[in-house]
């Protein structure tokens, strides 16, 4: 058969890595940022703009989509040209998926900072930005489809299943969990309401790090230690059960995030056990990376690009441990709300996302520009800085975590709370919160290092933005092996491929979630609870806007020493009207569930203008711009039909009666402020605010007043 | 605690099947790929790792 001659797309590869360096440092700027704002709240430089709640979103969203996000596409567009012996199907394709990508970012990077936000965890963005990441996908999806179709290479290597994987179950996860229905270009609200909410929103939350974090990785991790190694790897055939366990297994684990929660307890210990059972797939994947290397060890000494590669994979391993054991109950009681959950999602971030990020790049940026390495020490102090910032980051979180956990949870020989003030627990975290920004700190020096090693690299080289290739084309006289089996067969079909793939994910995710939207015993309703009221609901738009859920969760587990602390446990009947739930998963601050009646309105108008002094030495930031906007009123109506239309039972026609209503427990806040010495005008933001959060948990007490007065 | 696991399980008539059903389906599929690679060829998945190595070759059009 004659051999074609063809050109491999350099040029796309070069843009993404490009985007990958630059919002790799940008996010992780913002995150230490945000990190020092945890040891003095001054660093939001008193901007709304830049206050903790609006920015850890931009970094989680920054890393995540823009950093990883950009780092991925990197790596495909390099690997499945190579892998499949042809250029991508479409150069267009690659640059709308390029550009669309990057503008998708620069929506973000606008819209977060500003407040506009769905208010839900790694799935903020509003949705006509999530409509926007749709399209991109797809147009990614169609370009990597197309050139798998018109490959030269029969069968498709393992790094290609992961990516179809990652395609289909990104795809699925991203439309379900993006239902909104928009109120205006900026607001909308979640299509489903707690408990639901909560189930959606992390069976996409948990699957986001396995389908975006992960399975895209773990195909570079098959192309890259290979291709630097000069080794195949250790074994296809683990490979082939390493894919469907993981991707089998991985959509069933969501639930693991909402343990001791309202949500029911079937779905919970479904969650418990598939997530126990993703040890074996995953350490089956990091050793078939790292046992890629036997006897080629020594390699790993003088090769920076193996040497990030192997922690890498060794600091996947070590959360895809940890990650498993954390979802057990009883460990997960201690862990959930604290920082070990930080430092979990750090050492796969920052070691396993990051380091094969650097490893890939250092092993493309000499490749692409035809050179070697500016400078090989350069690259070894990126190495060391970085992996010492890893654990400097790391081990201050884990002694935060657990210190916390036990003060939440210590009671005094007499039975009660041994630290009722949960401000003692904040401040004695305040040295391990500087450690960890100082650890940090030089994991963005090592980046720094490597932005300069690798633009010197640059400098010295010239960029082939074509690479000739040739290989002879498939042909259709072929005709399959006899007795070969299903998979063999399947690994030259990627339209089964993605098929299976498809169905495999889709199993856990339909059985985990259609009961529960399905069958209404599944969340028992209470009869005294009641829709917010128009004044509330903007407060609690403003709750959201403010993303006060980054610190304060509103969930109360069934536990001794979190009902002595914030009451009652939080009942999946309370939540039924909160679109979207705000259940949080950290808490920095206390739990906000029955926050409701317990302080006085003045209280917390002197707490949100300046924390500390109502909590000295909080690490809270104050809200003086609640203080002086006006609550626009404009959208309350829509809101009110919005919430109508999603099966929330306000009245036929209380959307012309909802701004009436609003003023007048506007003044009536008003009122009881003056009462109190605060004069304050009834239509400011901070009025609304403290409606919602006066209203927080009290439903349920409503009921208790009713019952002890029928008692009486 | 088996109390309270019970009381809610009360509530969602023939809840049981669905962890039984989730075990079944994923033990099934396991078993089965398991079989089916031990009894593959290793020449046949030593050919298919060896696809990354070369960038200028196709080498497996005729496997």
């Amino acid at each position: 058969m004659e051999k074609e001659t063809f050109r491999y797309d350099n040029s796309i590869v070069r843009k993404f890595a490009f985007a990958t360096m630059a919002f790799g440092i940008i996010g992780m700027l913002v995150g230490l940022t945000a990190a020092l704002q945890m040891v003095d709240p001054w660093f939001n430089f008193l901007t709304p703009y830049l206050t903790f709640g609006r920015i850890r979103p931009l970094h989680t969203n920054a890393v995540i989509f823009a950093f990883v996000g950009n780092g991925i596409f990197m790596g495909v567009y390099y690997s499945l040209q190579r892998l499949l012996k042809t250029r991508m199907w479409s150069d267009a394709l690659s640059n709308i998926n390029f550009w669309g990508w990057q503008l998708i970012i620069l929506s973000a990077v606008v819209t977060l900072p500003l407040g506009i936000t769905t208010g839900k965890e790694y799935a903020e963005l509003e949705w006509w930005i999530d409509i926007c990441i749709a399209l991109i996908w797809v147009v990614f999806g169609l370009n990597m489809f197309m050139t798998i179709l018109k490959r030269r290479e029969r069968h498709l290597y393992v790094a290609i299943w992961f990516y179809i994987a990652t395609f289909v179950t990104v795809a699925m996860l991203h439309i379900v969990n993006s239902f909104e229905l928009p109120v205006s270009f900026f607001k909308s609200y979640s299509w489903y309401a707690g408990v639901q909410d909560a189930l959606v929103q992390w069976w996409y939350g948990h699957n986001a790090v396995a389908f975006f974090l992960t399975t895209p990785y773990l195909g570079l991790m098959y192309y890259f230690i290979p291709k630097a190694s000069n080794r195949p790897v250790y074994s296809y055939r683990l490979s082939i059960v390493h894919f469907w366990a993981l991707i089998f297994i991985y959509i069933w684990a969501g639930p693991h995030h909402l343990l001791y929660t309202a949500l029911p307890d079937w779905a919970q210990n479904l969650g418990v056990v598939f997530s126990f059972m993703l040890i074996a797939p995953s350490w089956g994947g990091m050793l078939n990376g790292l046992l890629t290397l036997r006897g080629a060890w020594d390699r790993v000494r003088e090769s920076a690009v193996l040497k990030f590669m192997v922690v890498a994979v060794t600091c996947y391993g070590m959360s895809t441990f940890e990650g498993p054991m954390m979802s057990l109950k009883n460990v997960n009681a201690i862990s959930h709300f604290t920082d070990w959950t930080i430092a979990h999602v750090h050492i796969g971030g920052l070691g396993w996302n990051g380091f094969m990020t650097f490893g890939i790049l250092y092993y493309l940026i000499p490749k692409l520009w035809n050179t070697k390495m500016y400078s090989d020490k350069l690259s070894d102090f990126h190495f060391w800085i970085g992996t010492l910032g890893i654990i400097l980051y790391a081990l201050p979180m884990y002694w935060a975590g657990f210190t916390q956990s036990l003060m939440w949870k210590e009671f005094t020989a007499e039975g009660f709370l041994a630290y009722p003030n949960f401000l003692e627990t904040v401040t004695q975290l305040k040295p391990m919160y500087a450690a960890r920004a100082f650890g940090g700190g030089i994991y963005i020096i090592g980046v720094i290092a490597m932005l300069y090693n690798l633009i010197m690299t640059m400098k010295q080289g010239t960029f082939q933005p074509e690479e000739e290739a040739s290989a002879a084309p498939l042909t259709n006289d072929y005709t399959a092996h006899k007795g070969e089996g299903w998979h063999r067969a399947i690994e030259r079909r990627p339209i089964q491929m993605l098929v299976f793939s498809l169905v495999a994910v889709a199993i856990g995710g339909a059985i985990e979630i259609i009961p529960t939207m399905l069958i209404d015993s599944n969340i028992p309703t209470i009869a005294s609870v009641k829709p917010y009221t128009p004044l509330e609901l903007e407060g609690r738009d403003i709750y959201i806007r403010e993303g006060c859920y980054n610190c304060h969760s509103q969930m109360i587990r069934p536990f001794r020493s979190e009902t002595e602390r914030y009451g009652e446990y939080s009942k999946a009947g309370e939540f039924v009207y909160d679109h979207p739930f705000q259940w949080g998963s950290k808490r920095t601050g206390p739990d906000l569930h029955r926050i409701g009646a317990k302080y006085s309105d003045s209280w917390h108008y002197n707490h949100m203008w300046d924390p500390a002094s109502m909590s000295p030495g909080t690490i809270m930031p104050s809200y003086p711009w609640l203080f002086d906007s006006e609550l626009s009123t404009d959208l309350t109506a829509g809101k009110i039909r919005a919430m109508q239309t999603l099966g929330v039972p306000y009245e036929e026609g209380y959307d012309q009666l909802a701004v009436e209503d609003l003023n007048a427990q506007a003044q009536q806040i008003a009122d009881n402020l003056k009462k109190d010495g605060i004069e304050v005008l009834p239509q400011t933001e901070i009025v609304a605010l403290i409606a919602y959060l006066q209203r927080l948990g009290t439903d349920i007490k409503v009921k208790d007043a009713q019952a002890a007065m029928v008692n009486q | 605690m088996l109390k309270f696991v019970k009381h809610h399980m009360e509530t969602i008539m023939g809840i049981e099947i669905f962890p039984i059903i989730s075990f079944i389906i994923f033990f099934t599929f396991f078993i089965v790929v398991l079989g089916y690679l031990v009894v593959q060829r290793t020449s046949y998945f030593d050919k298919m790792s060896l696809m990354p190595l070369d960038d200028n070759q196709a080498s497996t059009n005729k496997l």
